[in-house]
């Protein structure tokens, strides 16, 4: 029962962890795009600015909960996508660069470089955290001990021996790329007005029929690279819930949109992204890292979580500590609600 | 292997190392700017919020560096260290996932407010949110030593049958009593730096007779602060963890001071270089006694030396460890005096007079830093071989997979990376230096 209430807890917080920066990264996309002078270009940044960081503590939190939870995967994991893992790194800190630096100095060469920085790391990054998943739905070449090492790239076919980019996880890449414009241009569009919020609208139409082209394409192509998608369902059928919720999502962007109710668009947009995540968990669990190899040597939540002491003492500071950390969150996003007003101090 | 081994230590080595450069200053730096707010509060004049403002920007510009330095560090564990990942996880990976949902979220969360909420808040809702800040960096500070302390010191375990590490104290993690003394030391590491920078900043303005009324104002604060951490710094902080180490570690003890023999009565060494191969120290200057007195509280009593322990489980690099140890604590004695002759003097109203003392607080602007990596090198290197003291060898504790060309490339990447965000934060924290408190550099610290 502890690893299964773990598992939840994992997969909760790397949604929240998506839904939240997935905006930032997504803002950062459109930025060179939608934001044609310095002072549509601050204002993107001002939107983000005093939560973009909050937003990335989600992924750190989720890191540092999975190595006491599940250690084993956490360090099969990292180690097994050391390149990928390392290059993520250098995107975040050029990322967070770029928004802490850009508007330092007054400059016609310091703005635009850090501008450049900032789009590129964030589509980037978004094009990463999506081939991951692919990775995860797909499975690695697990050896007895639980370790894999996967290179960069081999024949971009996800067969036996696959790289870490094969056809399958880079249109997943590209999927999660689109998902995240969509959700950054709602974002840009709830937060801003004038010339900017109208191109962030029409950029958040594109994304939402791109999205929706490739929700069908990945689904396609995910059922039948991974089987144990399939079986999930046809064994538990209430499962069905996650992929409803992600249409219901799909379909309110499109609705609220037209209707120019923003905050509504954007959060039926978080409640897509929560439910085709959600859906994806569902379908592999109870596998944490499936295999391409022997099926009996995949991660599962039975032998990659730690012991039963360690999980039960860590709910009991989990969980007043996620209550403070919603309790923050809460409070910061209510503190800076609102329309990006440029002439005030500061943001 | 071998090779792979000893860049995945250099690896992490360098990475910590450059993110603490960032940290130490954010322990300090958050402490003084509240002490700022609250002088603000307290006397009604407004130049100490504009010293708060001024330094809050250096602060923005450090724990962005200190953030985007850190996130790698969350991940190195599994990424280079995954055999010890796996077996140390079930317990190290509390301490680390405390301090993402204790620490990370409070900090992050009130450094917007902390720099863009002064007029949304109110005095005394910024004075807060500069307090929440503080309080948060000291809190990640602390669980992320406890989880160092349990690596010397491992506590609340017991081994399965298969030899696993599994927890079975929560308390006896978080409340090691290694943690506790090594938690005081590096804070009060932090505060030094934070001090010295304050005070070197404020003296470089007499010095220049450029924002010399700030300048006075950052040394009327900075150094009584200062005074205090130093001496803290070595007693009773430094000195119990040195107790500790002879308690626990006492091949470390002995490695520390390159003290090849037991001996009664054991030296301090001031001067002189290890010589590996003949197994003694050359050109020695010492103090006898020192050593056994610092140890042991006992002038004469008896330390062991090097010669009583097999080799295979001396720390590997001896006189780097003996030197850094050596120069933490040297410097640390300056601070001391230098602190102290600074406190005396403007007790006497006449430090900003004092030409050579002002100098003498510029130039020693950058030595906490060393000193803090100084101590940080004799604690890493003086647990070695260990990787948990005691029941993990670091050989064993590496990524099997990752091999030495991977991680070659990851720490040339690393290096170039860092090399560049040293250059970009010294340039804008020189710029913010040069326009000084009171005018507003344009947008210098919006987005
Ligand atoms: C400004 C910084 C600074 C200064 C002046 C000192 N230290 Fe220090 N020292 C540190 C900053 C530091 C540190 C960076 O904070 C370390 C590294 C890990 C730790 O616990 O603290 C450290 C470690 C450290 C250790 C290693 C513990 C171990 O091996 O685990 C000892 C024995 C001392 N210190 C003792 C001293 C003494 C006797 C000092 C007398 C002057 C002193 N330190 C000054
Ligand atoms: C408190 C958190 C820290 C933890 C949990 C930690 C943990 C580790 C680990 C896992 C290694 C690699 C294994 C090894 O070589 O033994 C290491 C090595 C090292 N760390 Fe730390 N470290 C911490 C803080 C620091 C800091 C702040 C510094 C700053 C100077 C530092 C300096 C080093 C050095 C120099 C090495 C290389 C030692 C060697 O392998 O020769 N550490 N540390
Ligand atoms: C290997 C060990 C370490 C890990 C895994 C680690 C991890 C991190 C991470 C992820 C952040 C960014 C948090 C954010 O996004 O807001 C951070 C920042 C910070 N860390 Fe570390 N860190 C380590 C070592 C240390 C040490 C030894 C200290 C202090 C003694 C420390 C104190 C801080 C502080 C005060 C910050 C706030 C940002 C700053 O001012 O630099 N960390 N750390």
């Amino acid at each position: 029962m502890l690893p299964v209430i773990w598992f939840w807890i994992v997969a909760v917080m790397i949604a929240m962890y998506v839904v939240l920066d997935g905006f930032d990264l997504g803002a950062g996309a459109i930025h060179l795009g939608v934001a044609r002078n310095d002072r549509e270009r601050r204002m993107v940044l001002r939107s983000i600015g005093p939560v973009w960081d909050g937003n990335e503590v989600w992924l750190l939190a989720s890191g540092g909960v999975l190595f006491f939870a599940f250690p084993a995967l956490y360090a099969s994991s990292f180690s097994g996508f050391y390149l990928p893992l390392m290059i993520v790194l250098w995107l975040l800190i050029l990322r967070g660069c770029a928004v802490e630096f850009r508007s330092h100095v007054d400059n016609a060469v310091w703005r635009p470089f850090w501008d450049v920085v900032f789009s590129f790391a964030s589509a980037l990054l978004a094009v990463f955290f999506g081939a991951a998943l692919g990775n995860v739905v797909r499975g690695v070449p697990l050896n007895a001990d639980g370790d894999f090492f996967l290179p960069l790239w081999t024949n971009f076919m996800p067969g036996p021996n696959p790289g870490i980019l094969d056809w399958y996880t880079i249109l997943i890449g590209v999927f999660a790329l689109a998902t995240l414009v969509q959700h950054g241009s709602l974002w840009v569009n709830y937060k801003t007005e004038g010339d900017l919020q109208s191109r962030a609208r029409r950029t958040a139409f594109a994304a939402w029929m791109a999205v929706v082209a490739l929700t069908v394409a990945a689904t396609i192509a995910s059922f039948s690279i991974q089987p144990k998608l399939a079986q999930s369902f046809a064994e538990m059928p209430f499962g069905y819930i996650f992929p409803a919720l992600a249409l219901a999502g799909m379909g309110g962007v499109a609705v609220f949109l037209k209707r120019g109710e923003d905050l509504k668009a954007f959060l039926a947009s978080a409640v897509y992204i929560v439910g085709m995540l959600t859906s994806v968990v569902f379908g592999v669990f109870p596998m944490v890292l499936p295999t391409v190899g022997d099926p009996s040597t995949a991660l599962t939540i039975h032998n990659a979580s730690a012991p039963e002491y360690g999980l039960k003492v860590g709910l009991a500071w989990f969980t007043p500590g996620i209550i403070l950390a919603i309790g923050y969150t809460t409070y910061l996003y209510s503190k800076f609600a609102g329309k990006v007003d440029l002439d005030e101090a500061g943001h | 292997m071998e090779s792979a081994l000893a860049l995945h230590r250099f690896h992490f080595a360098f990475t910590i190392t450059f993110h603490y450069i960032f940290v130490q200053l954010t322990l300090g730096l958050g402490l003084l700017i509240f002490l700022m707010k609250l002088l603000a509060l307290k006397t009604g004049d407004e130049r100490w919020n504009e010293a708060a403002r001024f330094w809050s920007k250096i602060f923005a510009i450090n724990f962005a560096l200190g953030v985007v330095t850190g996130i790698p560090m969350e991940f190195q564990f599994g990424t280079n260290w995954s055999r010890f990942s796996k077996a140390a996880g079930g317990v190290i990976g509390h301490t680390l996932g405390m301090e993402g949902l204790y620490t990370f979220f409070l900090e992050s969360s009130f450094l917007g407010l902390m720099l863009f909420g002064e007029k949304r808040l109110g005095q005394i809702g910024h004075t807060l949110a500069t307090a929440a800040v503080w309080i948060g960096s000291w809190m990640s500070a602390y669980v992320i030593v406890a989880t160092n302390a349990w690596m010397q010191h491992p506590t609340g375990y017991h081994l399965g049958p298969k030899g696993e590490i599994l927890l079975n104290s929560w308390w006896s993690l978080v409340f090691n009593e290694w943690a506790f003394w090594q938690y005081f030391h590096t804070i009060m590491g932090g505060i030094v730096t934070g001090s010295f920078v304050v005070c070197g900043v404020g003296a470089y303005y007499i010095l220049t007779k450029n924002h010399d009324e700030a300048g006075k104002r950052f040394l009327r604060l900075g150094v009584p602060v200062g005074a205090l951490a130093t001496l803290l710094v070595a007693f009773p902080t430094g000195d119990m963890q040195a107790k500790l180490v002879a308690q626990h570690q006492p091949a470390t003890l002995a490695a520390m001071e390159a003290l090849f023999e037991t001996t009664k009565g054991a030296p301090l060494a001031i001067m002189g270089q290890p010589d590996m191969e003949k197994k003694r120290l050359d050109n020695p200057f010492i103090i006898p006694g020192v050593l056994s007195f610092v140890a042991q509280n006992r002038w004469t009593a008896e330390i062991r030396g090097l010669n009583e322990f097999p080799e295979d489980t001396w720390p590997d690099q001896i006189p780097l460890l003996y030197f850094a140890f050596h120069i933490m604590v040297g410097l640390g004695t300056l601070f001391i005096a230098v602190m102290a002759a600074a406190a005396v003097w403007l007790w006497r109203g006449k430090l900003f007079e004092a030409k050579p003392l002002l100098w003498a607080l510029m130039l020693f602007l950058p030595l906490p830093y060393v000193a803090n990596t100084a101590g940080w090198m004799t604690t890493e290197l003086g647990r070695q071989p260990w990787l948990i003291y005691g029941l993990m060898r670091t050989a064993d504790g590496t990524s099997p997979h990752v091999s030495s060309g991977n991680a070659t490339f990851t720490l040339l990447g690393f290096m170039g990376m860092y090399s560049l965000l040293f250059m970009l934060g010294l340039f804008m924290i020189w710029r913010e230096l040069d326009h000084g408190p009171g005018t507003k550099g344009e947008a210098s610290s919006g987005y």
